[in-house]
């Protein structure tokens, strides 16, 4: 069974030293929260993570949840700890204070989500949705609404999930066809839900869900979506959870991976209907949905840094224990001494440290333009599909590279490490598959502000370059000319994509995704690039972090740099091809 | 009642313990540290106390450079009232820790004072014994179990032939085994509370304490590396390894 050891060095060091974690909650306001506390909020929440959520993992993989009389039941043990999860106040950490959060910044809530799931992704889950819910709330519900239901759902008492996919809905969310009938103060829903996770299980007394449903008289299409909640159990007097709705579980999917997640088929309105509560305003629910995107949408990206994080500790681990082969002295090797196994392992190391790199940076992020930073805003938005696209991409090669180190042994369940990779295929698909970011990334982030946000993106990039270049150290000197010339690749497809996508829609829609990765790989390159000038900084004053940790962060992006920065060249070469055969053959010659 | 607690800054128990390259030392340059976890299972019980309303006030005292403010914080993150740090070098010897735990035991009165029974680092089981033969009150060490009882601690101590329970009158100096109680996790909002806890800062000179270094550390080596296994052909030739290398029959 495969450990987990929290990051707590790199978290620490991205936050402290690459975001400036102390300017950073200056700037919010935060007078109280400094490096130290972040510190030791990530050490104990990591506590927590690797003592009771990570050997539940596999657990959850062998047994998931089963389904009776419309009640799920979750994996045994989740209940246990999720309770201790609730108790331990870990549901509330950035939470408004006015509702019983601690207000924590976002950026501190994603290093301590990522241990989460990487140490139980399935269980992570749970929370995650519920913050879905949370976010929706603060941003468009009612005052009552708020009232009612921030307070449990920021202490974790209930939990909450998104109900937006539909058999006919899924990427095209215009097509939702459950119905609401206004009756009263509320609303009648009723319709089917398909892959709700964390649609039903017994770990809370209730279970907000936030539905998405179209009324009797709304406009066709995009602008006739309204955004309802929709209690397991409706409030009483005391807003205690009372009489059960019309809402319940009718099936559990069979999946690839996440087994210990419920992934529910719900059923609304069985018996004449269930009790919905409109949020914000009728017709506006997928704008609703909109607001809220970046949050999820980084969060789901964060799985994939988390699974590839857990994937890469198991693999380290194996290849110290496996022994094949023999070193120059004719002892018996360690596996870890052949070239290419170490070469899979800083695959995964320099990938997942450039990943870490880039959730926090867009973490940060959105704590700035929350705070009103219009800057950050932009960037927000650009970040969010590579965040989401490239992040789960890269997960899908990490997680697979642990199963190649295990040798046979990945291949067999019992070892674990195949968990890893069912458990990550999940990730570019939900929250909007790869080729929906792609084309977010593309259309409405690059073309449609004609590249604004991307050059100013280019010129921080180049900016970093020119520091690398001009330092004393030679290794960065060469780190500098690689991701300069990743820069200037990018740059020449992203400017004939400028030139010659915005007016045609299948060139934009062939490249997308060699666009999305492209923009991966030089975004991360470029954070873990500053990442290495930092620690080579560092390393010449007092530091908490020494020079092994530092010498290997250098280490760590010129590999990252050999390894994986040409691939920006291939993509931008891909891209300037047009990829003009997508079309050429007709589909029954396909 | 008031409760002190004294916390040890140990490398943390699943770091890996490195030896400096000339011997002359553990190599604790970027390791984890941790609290000692007799200390932290010291800490779990005041804190059980203080919930319970047996206690009133908790103390977690640490003696050490400023970096074992980390461990009192920590302390104040489980529960624990209010920290003191007694500012020293790195690793002084037990009896100068008796000593100045002593003066804080003068200075604050406690009714009660709870140490871990050793450091996991150091090993020497001593320093509990010898605050409380410096301070003149009662001990009891080794306890598995403990209850205050009509102004005496009720402690049932692990004993080398089974359990033996002794009733001490207070104040007294009680030693945590490992099995006295499971330590909590800290929770988020005492973690936000700990950073508003008052965290005092003394000196050796203050108390009135003279440090001295009573032992020498000569030499730390790391235990003899595993060799790896052989397959034997019989049960003969095992037979012979067990006797003329392994020399265990
Ligand atoms: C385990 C699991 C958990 C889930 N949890 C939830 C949940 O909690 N709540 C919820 O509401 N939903 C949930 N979903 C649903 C999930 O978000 C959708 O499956 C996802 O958005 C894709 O929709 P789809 O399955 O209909 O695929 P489709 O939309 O049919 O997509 C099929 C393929 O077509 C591509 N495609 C579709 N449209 C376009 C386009 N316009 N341009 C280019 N390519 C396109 C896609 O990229 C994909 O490759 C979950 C799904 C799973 C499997």
């Amino acid at each position: 069974m495969s450990t987990y050891t929290p990051p707590l060095q790199d978290s620490t060091f991205v936050l402290d030293q690459l975001i400036g974690l102390d300017q950073l909650c200056q700037d919010l306001n935060l007078d109280e929260v400094n490096s130290d506390l972040a510190g030791v909020v990530i050490e104990e929440a990591g506590k927590l993570a690797a003592d009771v959520l990570a050997p539940l993992n596999i657990v959850g993989d062998h047994n998931g949840p089963k389904v009776s009389d419309g009640k799920v039941l979750e994996t045994a043990g989740f209940a246990d700890a999720y309770q201790q999860f609730v108790e331990n106040g870990w549901a509330t950490l950035t939470g408004p204070e006015a509702f019983g959060g601690q207000a924590l910044p976002n950026v501190l809530g994603t290093a301590v989500n990522e241990m989460w799931h990487s140490a139980n992704m399935a269980f992570g889950l749970c929370p995650l949705l519920s913050q879905g819910s949370v976010e929706a709330l603060i941003a468009h519900g009612s005052e009552t609404l708020q009232q009612q239901y921030l307070p449990h759902l920021i202490s974790g008492e209930w939990t909450g999930t998104m109900n937006l996919t539909e058999p006919n809905a899924g990427s095209d969310l215009a097509a939702v066809a459950a119905k609401a009938v206004r009756d009263g103060d509320h609303y009648k829903i009723s319709g089917q839900k398909i892959f709700i996770t964390w649609g039903d299980h017994q770990m809370a007394s209730n279970i907000v869900h936030l539905v998405l449903a179209r009324l009797p008289d709304a406009p066709a299409g995009v602008k006739g979506i309204s955004l309802f909640v929709v209690p397991k159990f409706l409030l009483d007097e005391q807003g205690q959870p009372g009489d059960q709705n019309d809402v319940c579980c009718i099936s559990l999917e069979h999946k690839l991976g996440i087994h210990g997640s419920p992934t529910c088929v719900m059923s609304f309105g069985d018996n004449g209907g269930a009790t919905g509560y409109l949020v914000g305003e009728e017709n506006k629910g997928l704008n609703y949905m909109f607001t809220m995107m970046n949050h999820a949408r980084q969060s789901v990206g964060l799985q994939g840094l988390s699974i590839s994080e857990r994937a890469y500790q198991q693999a380290l681990q194996y290849s110290q224990e496996r022994f094949q082969g023999s070193n120059p002295d004719g002892s018996k090797a360690a596996i870890i001494n052949h070239p290419d196994v170490r070469r899979m392992l800083m695959a995964m190391k320099s990938g997942n440290e450039a990943m870490r790199a880039l959730a926090l940076s867009a973490a940060a992020d959105i704590d700035r333009a929350h705070h009103g930073d219009a800057e950050s805003k932009k960037r927000v938005e650009f970040y969010t599909p590579i965040v989401k696209g490239w992040m789960t991409e890269l997960s899908q090669e990490l997680t697979s590279l642990n199963i190649q180190v295990h040798g046979g042994m990945g291949f067999i369940e019992e070892t674990g490490a195949a968990q890893h990779y069912r458990d990550a295929r999940i990730l570019p698909i939900y929250e909007g598959t790869t080729g929906i970011q792609a084309l977010d990334l593309i259309g409405r982030k690059t073309l449609f502000d004609k590249g604004a946000a991307l050059t100013q993106l280019q010129t921080d990039i180049q900016a970093t370059v020119e520091l690398l270049n001009s330092a004393k150290n030679t290794e960065l000197n060469a780190l500098g000319s690689k991701l300069g010339k990743a820069l200037s690749k990018s740059q020449a497809a992203s400017q004939w994509l400028l030139e010659n996508a915005a007016s045609d829609k299948q060139l934009m829609g062939n490249v997308s995704v060699d666009n999305l990765m492209m923009m991966g790989y030089l975004t991360g390159g470029w954070l873990i690039a500053k990442s290495a000038l930092l620690a080579d900084q560092l390393s010449s004053e007092e530091n908490n972090y020494g020079s092994p940790f530092l010498n290997a962060k250098v280490a760590t992006a010129d590999f990252f740099a050999d390894h994986y920065l040409p691939r920006v060249g291939q993509h931008a070469e891909t891209i300037l091809s047009g990829l003009k055969s997508t079309f050429a053959i007709d589909i029954d010659l396909l | 009642m008031k409760i002190l607690v004294a916390v040890k800054r140990v490398i943390d128990y699943n770091a890996k313990v490195r030896v400096k390259t000339d011997n002359t030392d553990v190599d604790l340059t970027n390791t984890k540290m941790a609290i000692n976890p007799f200390c932290e299972i010291a800490v779990e019980e005041a804190v059980r106390l203080k919930e319970s309303g047996t206690a009133s006030e908790t103390i977690a005292v640490s003696v050490g450079p400023k970096s074992c403010q980390e461990q009192i914080r920590t302390a104040l993150a489980l529960g624990m009232d209010r920290g003191i740090q007694i500012e020293t070098e790195d690793s002084p010897e037990s009896l100068s820790v008796a000593k100045l735990l002593a003066k804080v035991v003068a200075e604050e009165q406690p009714d009660l004072i709870i140490m871990g029974k050793q450091a996991i680092d150091s090993d020497n089981n001593q320093t509990g014994q010898m605050l409380a033969a410096l301070s003149g009150i009662p001990q009891a060490t080794f306890a598995s179990e403990m209850k205050i009882e009509d102004g005496k601690a009720v402690v049932t101590r692990e004993v080398d032939g089974g359990l033996q329970t002794v009733a001490i009158d207070l104040p007294a100096v009680v030693t945590t085994d490992l099995r006295l109680n499971e330590p909590r996790y800290a929770s988020l909002p005492n973690i936000m509370k700990a950073k508003r806890k008052p965290l005092a800062v003394k000196t050796p000179d203050e108390l009135g304490v003279e440090m001295k270094q009573h032992t020498k550390l000569l030499k730390v080596a790391p235990p003899a590396e595993r060799q790896a296994g052989v397959m034997v052909n019989s049960i003969d030739e095992l037979l012979e390894k067990l006797q003329s290398e392994a020399k265990v029959i």
